[in-house]
């Protein structure tokens, strides 16, 4: 049994449960709003890192180069994209799931109606950028790493796990400390006492799809730069964890949701270093999930009925 | 206000569902389109052939030739003998294996356009059809059973991938249709049946002479693996990996899986980083290039080579890897520096016709068109699926890109291979 490189498997972990936990915020705060599972989040992950790829490479794969010769650097193409799937995610809303709101079927339809936007998102990638992967060009950020104890950070995996820092901060100080994040809060406790104190419950429903949009985006530019790796299927494989990890956290739970990310990037990690085999990763991550649910099926953080956004 | 709200909802399901069956149907119109035109134009011709081809059953190939030897160009055109052929070929034209689907699907329209231009095979002109199948199994069975049973055609080539063709290469066999794998390297394929073939080097013929080289050129001692554990292809690889490793003597020191959908590796390579091996056996699709990325970003040092199967043998893996993937040692079955007239005449006309270089993928593909044109040769204008594969099974001293090509009795490739390794973003030889 070799030795273990704890500090680069410690390392590894953090840097899967940020993307995890980045992803899956914006999910659960759909889910803390609507009540809706909203599957098409992987979509606009995957449409927000496409968006900064384009701005950054000023080339559409299947159209050819934009207009004008554009080419923004990375920090502005990125805040661009986050606007642009934030946007999306408004799009999204009025399509998908406004015109089925107040209906008695509306979480299900709902659902599925999510499913077959993120069907059309994908297609539409598939004709704009073409079946094929991309990458960031080399260079988008400098290649050098950072070294902690025995393990190495390259700066793309370091930029995923300050951002997703960084962003979760923000929202919860938004959620937490502004009169909009109060509302959305009373939006996710009960609409319709909302909307008899005052508050326009739409608009905060269209604000709570483009914060959580940006959010999805942001998790797709900085993952796909760290993984260099870019297709239009590739929201699909970070669904699913980002759909344990919400519920592992308790649904509709914003902290819930970014502990439930580490837990499952540090658990998968840790069962591949332990085991020496990867073999079992997926199988151990998801028996702690089912215990978990076991002991506390609300989740991790999730409050039985009392929703938090 | 309520009916309005209503009457949209409607409205947005019916452009949904409009835009999903739009979107599923693009994958396969553009190539059916021309295929079911040319079937309709062609329906009239065959049918005034039968009392053609009676006179001249004595000898057949000699007024077919003599037929198109007079205008070899318009032949499809003046076509009052020829008989169209269908072949299907179904690739991974979207989806990660696209890397290898696209340039096979350019070099069998290549191959395709050659033959019908020069006439070669008497009295016959091969029409192609292209199915997609995404990479996937299922979309493999849907094209096979639409080739078969909907355009009929007689032979099939491809699929691009080993884990599809296991699913796809049954129903050819129950259906008597023979069919030709390009690329399909794994263990298995043509144990299928008798009416399965491949042009492709087994990676069981490959790989063992990839080790014994890597060995004795860097001195390899002990090395570690990383595969695809949910992949036929990749799963079929480590297992002929070890066993070389094992043949050569070669310590293992370190065993890591990933599955089909990962995307992070750096948790087994930083396993695998801690048992210091001389060399990463990397058995892996088109994520080949990923892994050798981010062992090189965890620190993995440039002199630890990384030693790959057929999945890394395309230039695709050497763009996508940059200098992560300089000093990767490859097995394979064709080399562009193979000077034989029908290998350069094949590198300038897909270089003119493309304007790139044709990779491993192309050149397999290519020679899969010419093998079953050389048994259509063989079985003659009034050639079915069963003349097609018998005349198949005899293909013996083919001259192709790939070398001089024979059939095993156990109807896989016949040819040698060369090892490669990436130099200055080249596969060079190694020597």
């Amino acid at each position: 049994m070799p030795d273990i490189n704890w500090s680069q498997q410690i390392l590894n972990g953090l840097f899967a449960g940020s993307a995890y936990a980045l992803f899956a915020v914006g999910y659960t705060l759909i889910f803390g709003v609507l009540d809706i599972l909203n599957l098409a989040h992987q979509a606009i992950y995957m449409l927000g890192a496409f968006c900064a790829l384009v701005l950054v490479t000023g080339n559409v794969a299947g159209l050819g180069p934009l207009p004008g010769g554009v080419k923004l650097p990375f920090w502005l193409a990125t805040i661009l994209a986050m606007l642009v799937a934030g946007l999306l995610g408004i799009v999204l809303d009025r399509i998908a799931f406004a015109p089925l709101r107040g209906r008695p079927d509306t979480h299900f339809s709902g659902m599925i109606s999510s499913i077959a936007m993120a069907l059309i998102f994908e297609a539409l990638a598939t004709w704009f950028f073409l079946p094929q992967r991309s990458q960031f060009p080399l260079g988008t950020i400098p290649g050098g790493a950072i070294t902690i104890g025995q393990g190495a950070l390259s700066y793309s995996r370091l930029l995923v796990i300050v951002a997703a820092l960084v962003l979760v901060v923000l929202l919860t100080a938004l959620l937490r400390f502004t009169k909009l994040g109060k509302a959305i809060r009373a939006v996710a406790e009960n609409p319709k006492a909302a909307r008899l104190l005052g508050i326009n419950v739409e608009a905060i429903y269209s604000f709570s799809f483009f914060l959580s949009s940006a959010l999805g985006g942001a998790a797709g530019i900085f993952y796909g730069l760290a993984i260099s790796r870019l297709d239009p299927t590739m929201g699909r494989t970070v669904e699913l964890k980002g759909l344990a990890v919400i519920i592992l956290g308790g649904m509709g739970s914003v902290p819930g949701a970014v502990l439930g990310g580490y837990l499952l990037g540090l658990t998968e990690v840790l069962s591949v270093a332990l085991t020496n085999t990867s073999n079992y990763r997926d199988a151990i991550a998801f028996i702690l999930l089912f215990l978990i649910l076991v002991l506390r099926p609300s989740g991790l953080l999730g409050a039985r009925r009392v929703r938090e956004a | 206000m309520i009916r309005r709200t209503r009457w949209l909802g409607q409205a947005i399901w019916a452009l949904i569902l409009i835009l999903v069956l739009a979107a599923c149907g693009t994958a396969t119109t553009p190539t059916a389109a021309p295929a079911a035109s040319q079937a309709a134009s062609a329906a009239p011709r065959t049918s005034a052939a039968p009392s053609a081809s009676a006179a001249a059953s004595a000898a057949p190939s000699a007024s077919a030739a003599a037929s198109s030897g007079a205008t070899p160009a318009a032949s499809g055109a003046a076509g009052g003998a020829t008989k169209e052929v269908k072949v299907g070929a179904i690739l991974s034209l979207t989806g990660d294996s696209q890397i290898y689907g696209n340039p096979q699907k350019q070099a069998i329209q290549l191959a395709i356009d050659e033959i019908n231009a020069s006439g070669s095979i008497p009295g016959i002109k091969l029409v192609p059809i292209f199915e997609d199948d995404a990479g996937t199994k299922d979309k493999g069975i849907t094209a096979v059973e639409k080739l078969i049973k909907t355009d009929n055609v007689t032979a099939i080539i491809g699929p691009t991938l080993s884990n599809t063709a296991l699913a796809v290469f049954p129903v050819a066999q129950q259906n008597g249709v023979p069919a030709l794998g390009v690329s399909t390297t794994a263990n298995g394929i043509v144990e299928i049946g008798d009416y399965i073939f491949r042009d492709s080097l087994a990676e069981a013929q490959v790989i063992p002479v990839t080790i014994k080289s890597a060995k004795e050129k860097l001195g390899l001692k002990k090395v570690a693996i990383i595969y695809g554990v949910d992949n036929a292809f990749t799963k079929a690889g480590y297992d002929v990996f070890k066993k070389a490793c094992d043949d050569n003597g070669l310590q293992i020191t370190s065993t890591q899986t990933y599955s089909a959908t990962d995307t992070d590796y750096s948790a087994q390579l930083t396993a695998i980083k801690g048992t210091n091996p001389d060399a990463i056996i990397v058995s892996a699709l088109a994520e080949g290039a990923n892994i050798a990325k981010q062992a090189r970003e965890l620190g993995i040092d440039s002199k630890i080579t990384i030693i790959g199967g057929n999945g890394l043998n395309s230039p695709a893996y050497i763009k996508n890897s940059g200098a992560a993937g300089e000093g990767t040692i490859v097995g394979a079955a064709w080399n562009s520096a193979n000077d034989t007239p029908v290998n350069q005449k094949f590198i300038a006309a897909y270089k003119a016709k493309y304007n790139a270089d044709p990779d491993q993928f192309a050149a397999q593909a290519y020679t899969g068109v010419y093998i079953i044109a050389e048994a259509m040769k063989t079985a003659g204008p009034n050639v079915d699926r069963k003349s097609l594969r018998d005349a198949l099974a005899n293909i013996k001293g083919l001259a192709t890109p790939l070398g001089s090509f024979s059939f095993q009795p156990s109807r896989n490739a016949e040819h040698s291979p060369v090892i490669q390794i990436v130099k200055n973003g080249k596969f060079e030889v190694l020597k």
